[in-house]
């Protein structure tokens, strides 16, 4: 019967329990709170109700009892505002070392990026056990990326980055929806999320017709746009050597300093201008509508693989040319 | 009344004088009032009707009613319609027109024109968009998100934010209109703290409106100008920001949820003391929790945010500010309930809503706690959890609000009874239809279902179905009101001055009250809802 009237949405994610647990609690709370204003209105009502020759005793209001009223529901609500604040941070706090999907979204689908090369549409393979984090942005409005079953949510927006994480722990086929209004096609923007055990996904991710990993396409595009003639794996190129670079601080010329994360990577491909780093002067061109998304997440994701050292090599920013050999994400 | 005795008819404010025009150029607040009263009720069954449709809708998962951008076009008018054209006016423009200067013993507004102006620029914005909604709609939903409404809808976004623009400033003018006549029109003794509670409620959605509206006024013209000049300012590609707007939108329309429940909170004060006949336990404190809404309100509004993109840290202080604004809302219902102990309940239909909007407020403030919890939000919110919520405060609060005001006032604005069977008929259908309606929402909302889908996953099937029953039933409920009340104008039962034996002066003249409200200036030497020395009435039926 459940099939068809479903009252608890499945459950296939780390912080599904946690989501469920301060859920089920405000129920319980609200369950108590209702009926006892429920009751205590049926037994003032009906008690105190209007009989002939029975007059209205006029009480004054306590302030022992407004402060007492004030108070205890104060304390509960910041017992909620606690707790529901803890699982939020664990939401929005990616742990190190998960692995990276990219997303593009466009009216009306979802385009998925894997680190080992495959591409998806509408269908997200990841595997149970694994944390996985989503880096996305659109192409056109803002959607967001919604799995119930994993209680997640994030808006998706153009011209910057936001990410969610999540960890699988059941295999399954679950709804992908995109839960923020974005045209005519709103509701046929979604897809699934297939949770594979970890063997099953190991045959998934080869048996693709994927190209070469995201990193070693972001290297070619890399070259083909000619990035790689100012930005050299020496001191001498004319633009910031860029081994090393991903997350570190970067001092600018106008005495700020930055993260070198995703968005600022996209930025200072889009619009160069935009953040100097120190020492360098403001040539770069501008690749605002030169590059796609899914070309600027392929860049990320080679930038990224510059900070893995090659076998053998120093781990500080070293003379290697990123010309040489395509240098493969970790794994 | 001595001299509703004599044969023909005493002068009040309705017969005072006949004819279009003296209609059409009052400037009685009464009239306009009830110039309000129609073109509400009028927006009011369009935003209704087209409610139902996205219920017929939904009553199946595939998309097969009507077409998707039809659809689209129906919840952005649906919301548009109901939260401009009538939940904002409502009780403030109806019975917040007629009653503030009776409850306070002046002869009319501090400025009748500007009222009468108000209403035109309401008629004008309703104009508007009723010519959008006839010429092909728009299809942004109700919250003009950009960079959807300014560069990718090709529907009449221009056209409906001016609509809503020159609607605002309706709703500012009658802000304006209430602070003023609140601070300098009171009858002689009418101090603040002898002001009923009414009063307190509306000055503070006053405040809101008035600080609040030209945010959305400002929003909008920048929707509108971006979009026809392509000035960039929420365009991430001429660095623009598309939050920019989310955190503008939002600074006015949480705030202006307060200006939709104020006042039916100050309705309920006015019903739950006449009907229990005592004074409103913690005089003080619900007044002054009102004002805290008001204040506290205006701080909130990036909870609409929390999986928008904005940083942890704005989300935690936005978290701990939504639940402080809980506890005045809190204060209230629990004050209304104390106002019952030990005094002498009657179960009128007005009573009946105001039990109604007891419930229903507080189901819907409850779960606005799971929406104010960080991390329970991620999952929920932009789901039918959020639409079931606000459907609670907005129309089990908002609506039930201004249906028992109405009952409650009709004898003073129209000077004849309601049929009370009917009435309380209508009244239980209401909450019957209401709840079956949006409690299945709730459950969709954490099973996932999105909002503001024409089409959905098979499973949510039997619950939208529940909710689509409940919509039919609540449409009853809330057409009968509207057969009776004109039906009672020619054959209700005459009502005297006060048939529910009620405190506060707009009882203590006639009905219908005469053009400038009082023969006499009153003067007040006592306190509000000063029950004991009002001898209870004829028309509120007594148990033996």
């Amino acid at each position: 019967m459940f099939d068809n009237l479903p009252l608890w949405p499945a459950r296939a994610s780390t912080t599904a329990g946690s989501v469920d647990a301060l859920y089920i609690f405000l129920v319980a709370l609200s369950l108590f709170v209702s009926v006892a204003i429920f009751t205590m209105i049926c037994i003032f009502a009906l008690r105190y109700r209007q009989r002939k020759g029975r007059e209205a005793e006029q009480v004054e209001g306590s302030t022992i009892l407004e402060l007492t009223w004030s108070a205890i529901p104060l304390a509960i609500f910041l017992f909620i505002f606690a707790w529901g604040a803890v699982v939020y941070f664990k939401e929005r706090t990616p742990p190190r070392g998960a692995t990276q999907i990219y997303v593009v979204a466009k009216q009306w689908m979802w385009k998925l990026q894997h680190e080992e090369g495959q591409r998806e549409i509408n269908e997200l393979h990841v595997p149970v056990g694994r944390d996985v984090e989503m880096i996305m942005t659109s192409q056109d409005v803002i959607h967001s990326f919604y799995v119930p079953a994993f209680r997640i949510k994030q808006d998706v927006l153009p011209g910057r980055y936001t990410t969610l994480w999540f960890h699988a722990t059941r295999s399954g086929t679950y709804h992908l929806f995109c839960a923020e209004y974005c045209g005519t096609q709103h509701s046929g923007m979604i897809g699934q999320v297939v949770v594979l055990e970890p063997a099953q996904y190991e045959a998934w991710l080869s048996g693709g017709l994927a190209s070469g990993s995201l990193a070693s396409n972001g290297q070619n595009i890399f070259q083909q746009l000619g990035c790689v003639t100012c930005h050299r794996s020496d001191t001498q190129g004319r633009g910031p050597n860029l081994v090393g670079l991903f997350g570190k601080r970067v001092p600018l010329e106008d005495g700020r300093t930055v993260i070198a994360d995703e968005n600022y990577v996209r930025e200072s491909i889009l619009n160069p201008s935009a953040k100097i780093v120190s020492g360098f002067k403001p040539i770069m061109p501008v690749f605002q509508g030169l590059v796609s998304e899914e070309q600027l997440n392929a860049l990320i994701a080679y930038i990224k693989s510059l900070n893995q050292p090659p076998a053998g090599a120093a781990a500080t920013p070293s003379l290697v040319s990123p010309s040489t050999k395509p240098q493969e994400p970790k794994e | 009344m001595a001299t509703a005795a004599f044969s023909h008819e005493r002068e009040h404010y309705l017969n005072k004088e006949y004819g279009i025009r003296s209609w059409l150029l009052t400037t009685d607040h009464k009239r306009i009032a009830l110039l309000y009263l129609v073109s509400i009720t009028f927006f009011f069954f369009i935003g209704g009707f087209l409610a139902l449709l996205i219920r017929l809708e939904l009553l199946t998962p595939a998309g097969d009613l009507v077409q998707a951008d039809t659809y689209n076009k129906l919840f952005t008018m649906h919301g548009q319609i109901m939260v401009f054209f009538f939940l904002i006016p409502s009780i403030p423009a109806v019975l917040g027109n007629f009653l503030v200067p009776l409850m306070i013993g002046a002869k009319d507004l501090a400025f009748p024109r500007i009222n009468l102006l108000s209403w035109y620029l309401y008629i004008l914005g309703g104009i508007l968009m009723l010519h959008v909604l006839l010429t092909g709609g728009v299809d942004t939903g109700w919250t003009f998100y950009t960079p959807f409404s300014t560069a990718f809808s090709n529907t009449k976004v221009i056209e409906a934010g001016v609509a809503i623009f020159i609607n605002g400033f309706s709703s500012i003018l009658t802000g304006l209109n209430f602070v003023v006549t609140i601070h300098r029109m009171r009858a002689p003794g009418m101090t603040f703290s002898r002001l009923p509670l009414f009063i307190w409620a509306h000055y503070a959605t006053s405040i809101i409106q008035l600080l609040g509206t030209p945010v959305l006024a400002i929003t909008l013209l920048l929707v509108v100008f971006e979009r026809a000049f392509n000035l960039g300012i929420f365009d991430p590609n001429r660095g623009g920001d598309p939050l920019l707007f989310q955190h503008l939108f939002w600074f006015y329309s949480h705030p202006a949820v307060y200006i939709m429940i104020l006042p039916a909170m100050a309705v309920e004060s006015e019903v739950v003391a006449c009907f229990a006949r005592k004074r409103i336990f913690g005089y003080n404190f619900v007044a002054m929790s009102s004002i805290a809404i008001a204040v506290f309100g205006f701080l909130v509004w990036a909870h609409h945010m929390f999986v928008a993109g904005i940083s942890l840290y704005s989300a935690l202080i936005f978290s701990i500010l939504s639940y402080l604004v809980a506890v005045p809302s809190a204060i209230k219902v629990f004050n209304w309930t104390a106002t019952m102990y030990k005094g002498s309940v009657s179960f009128t239909t007005p009573m009946l809503y105001a039990f109604g909007f007891i419930g229903l407020f507080t189901m819907g403030g409850l779960t606005g706690l799971f929406l104010a919890a960080l991390g329970l939000d991620v999952h929920v919110t932009d789901t039918y959890f959020v639409i079931a919520h606000f459907h609670y405060i907005m129309v089990g609060g908002a609506v039930m609000g201004y249906l028992g005001g109405l009952h409650f006032w009709w004898p003073k604005i129209s000077g004849r009874m309601y049929p009370e069977a009917w009435g309380r008929l209508a009244a239980l259908l209401v909450f019957i239809g209401f709840n079956l309606t949006f409690f299945p929402q709730f459950i969709l909302g954490y099973l996932g279902m999105p909002r503001r889908y024409w089409q959905y996953p098979p499973e949510f099937q039997v619950l939208n179905v529940l909710s689509t029953a409940g919509s039919t039933i609540l449409a009853v409920g809330y057409l009968l009101p509207m057969v009776y009340f004109l039906w009672s104008m020619r054959y209700g039962k005459i009502a005297d001055a006060n048939p529910w034996g009620a405190a506060g002066l707009e009882w203590m003249t006639s009905s219908p009250p005469p053009t400038f409200n009082f023969d006499e200036t009153p003067e007040v030497t006592w306190e509000a809802y000063n029950y004991e020395h009002i001898p209870a009435a004829a028309e509120v039926p007594v148990e033996r």
